[in-house]
């Protein structure tokens, strides 16, 4: 009982450890150690749970924590910046899979209704979690298709997959003496409905859908501390579950839509009403687009997902230092949701080498638009599309996008006139004040930095 | 009163992570989100007890406890070790702007 009161009394200090973990974590140069101070806390909160008094055994524990370590830290060494939205999914998935696995451990000796039904319910999201976890990947990576994924009578498929999850659900936690069938049921809906859950969201939804599995993932942590009545897994569970459901909502709001909207609704795959626009599409040449540059005293980059794979960052960054030796003022635009996560193009930046002071967030940015002389608009297409504001007919009306037109002049570095991810067309293009440079967003940026030298 | 005192530590941490969350700039988001995984990994404290009971006594228990043990690292060392390297670039550099 002792040892027990003394454990219960760590696990509170690790806890505060991850309270405080993600208070440094609100502002950039205090993050770093408030992740070192968050992995103290988990130390702490692994070592004593190794004095836990079932513990007869320590062969299977080492070996198991050795394979996990190893693979996490090839993972974390190896894994490129532009991944990171990809490995983020795979860890979501893998701490799914991890709760499901508890929760089933959890089931021998256990007879309560509420805590099978606790059983019930980290077996469930873990499973969720990890199979969604996998198919966002899937898609992520481009293994699968990321176009959404619709049938006729998905609708009344999944909720008869739900109500049947339900059913499971009661008669397992009910039946503490029979429910071996019941349980592998469980086991097997939970797999199936996060594919379900996850195959109809399109690519450029994935922010939203990584955001809302972190979410999945903790809550899962949660709902296996309550199967095996352990507070620290309650308390640290419900911090990353809150922190994913207010990415989650950040995310949505950054596009103008409800979640229900992003999980159900297969956006993208049906265009097609988009009204006609007038105009023509002005090219520049790079050198005429350097004469521009060279006289500019204030430019905005503004870069979305086509900057990662272009693998652009580096000599968007050089362009940067060449501006700025120039004597012109440079900050980068960042819309919530450029890229394929929340931040992904901070990080890429922050890779290489851009402070952190001269990222700016939408709203910081668009009132003062209006000062800017040339805006670089790199592989971002629908956060920087005017028609949000214009076109009542778009399907992005209403979303908060960068307002690049206000600027003087508008470079747009793509690489043919193919319509963005979403199939959303973009009057931008056809501005009396945007110049369109063709190619390779690299290349395009290379040849500029050459003009400068 | 297990339930209720359980309940009652869900509600108060729901209620902080929002309040600390809500405070973390969008620049951060995305080692917010690996720094997130590894937390979840927490996991790992319970599924050491699973994994440790002894294949001899508790048999599939116990192998379950193992694998759990695999997944639950890989999130706790992986994320940490990440969110660390990405908040490792995170500079600000002074005198930078013109």
């Amino acid at each position: 009982m002792t040892l027990d009161l003394w454990i219960n009394s760590v696990y509170i200090v690790a806890a505060l450890l991850f309270i405080l973990g993600l208070k440094l974590l609100s502002s950039p140069a205090t993050a770093r150690r408030g992740n070192g101070v968050s992995a103290l806390g988990m130390g702490l909160a692994v070592s004593v749970a190794l004095l836990d008094q079932g513990i007869i055994e320590f062969k299977w524990i080492v070996v198991a924590a050795a394979i996990g370590a190893v693979i996490g830290t090839v993972v974390a060494k190896k894994v490129e910046m532009t991944s990171m939205p990809e490995m983020v999914a795979l860890f979501n998935g893998s701490g799914g899979l991890a709760s499901l696995l508890v929760g089933w451990a959890a089931i021998e000796g256990s007879t309560s209704i509420f805590v099978l039904a606790t059983i019930f319910l980290s077996v469930l999201i873990g499973g969720v979690t990890f199979t969604g976890s996998i198919v966002a990947y899937g898609k992520l990576s481009e293994k699968i298709d990321g176009k959404p994924i619709m049938f006729s009578g998905q609708r009344v498929f999944n909720g008869l997959l739900v109500l049947l999850i339900l059913v499971s659900g009661v008669m397992f936690s009910v039946e503490p003496n029979d429910n071996t069938m019941w349980f592998a049921l469980i086991v097997i809906l939970a797999l199936l409905f996060g594919v379900m859950v996850v195959i109809p969201i399109g690519g450029a939804d994935m922010p939203v859908v990584i955001s809302l599995l972190n979410s999945y993932s903790g809550l899962a942590a949660c709902a296996a501390g309550f199967a095996i009545n352990n507070n620290i897994l309650i308390v640290a569970g419900s911090l990353v579950g809150a922190s994913g459901i207010i990415l989650t909502q950040i995310m949505c709001k950054a596009m103008n839509r409800s979640l229900a909207n992003v999980l159900f609704s297969g956006f993208g795959s049906v265009s097609g009403k988009a009204e006609k626009i007038e105009g023509e599409v002005k090219p520049i040449s790079v050198e005429d687009a350097y004469y521009v540059l060279e006289a500019a005293t204030n430019v905005a980059i503004v870069p979305g997902y086509g900057m990662a794979v272009a693998q652009a960052q580096h000599v968007v960054k050089e362009l940067q230092e060449l501006l700025e030796a120039n004597g012109c003022e440079v900050n980068y635009a960042i819309h919530p949701v450029a890229g394929r996560m929340p931040g992904h193009m901070n990080v890429l930046l922050a890779e290489a080498d851009v402070s952190y002071d001269i990222l700016l967030e939408m709203d910081e940015i668009n009132p003062r638009m209006d000062t800017v002389d040339v805006c670089i608009v790199i592989g971002a297409n629908d956060v920087v599309n005017p028609a949000a504001r214009e076109m009542e007919s778009s399907p992005i009306y209403g979303m908060p996008v960068i307002n690049v037109d206000h600027a003087k002049t508008v470079f747009v570095l793509k690489r043919s006139m193919a319509s963005g991810f979403a199939g959303i067309e973009n009057p931008l293009f056809f501005k009396d004040n945007t110049r369109m440079l063709f190619g390779d967003a690299k290349e395009s940026i290379g040849g500029l930095i050459r003009e400068f030298e | 009163m297990d339930a209720v005192f359980l309940t009652f530590i869900l509600m108060l941490s729901i209620i902080l992570g929002f309040e600390l969350i809500n405070k973390v700039p969008a620049t951060l988001h995305t080692p917010l989100m690996s720094g997130a995984n590894a937390i979840s990994g927490i996991t790992l404290v319970g599924a050491l007890a699973y994994a440790g009971s002894g294949y001899v006594s508790s048999g599939a228990t116990s192998l379950l406890g193992a694998l759990a043990v695999v997944f639950a690292t890989i999130n706790v060392v992986g994320g940490y070790l990440v969110t660390d390297r990405m908040l490792a670039m995170f500079k600000k550099k002074d005198g930078g702007q013109g």
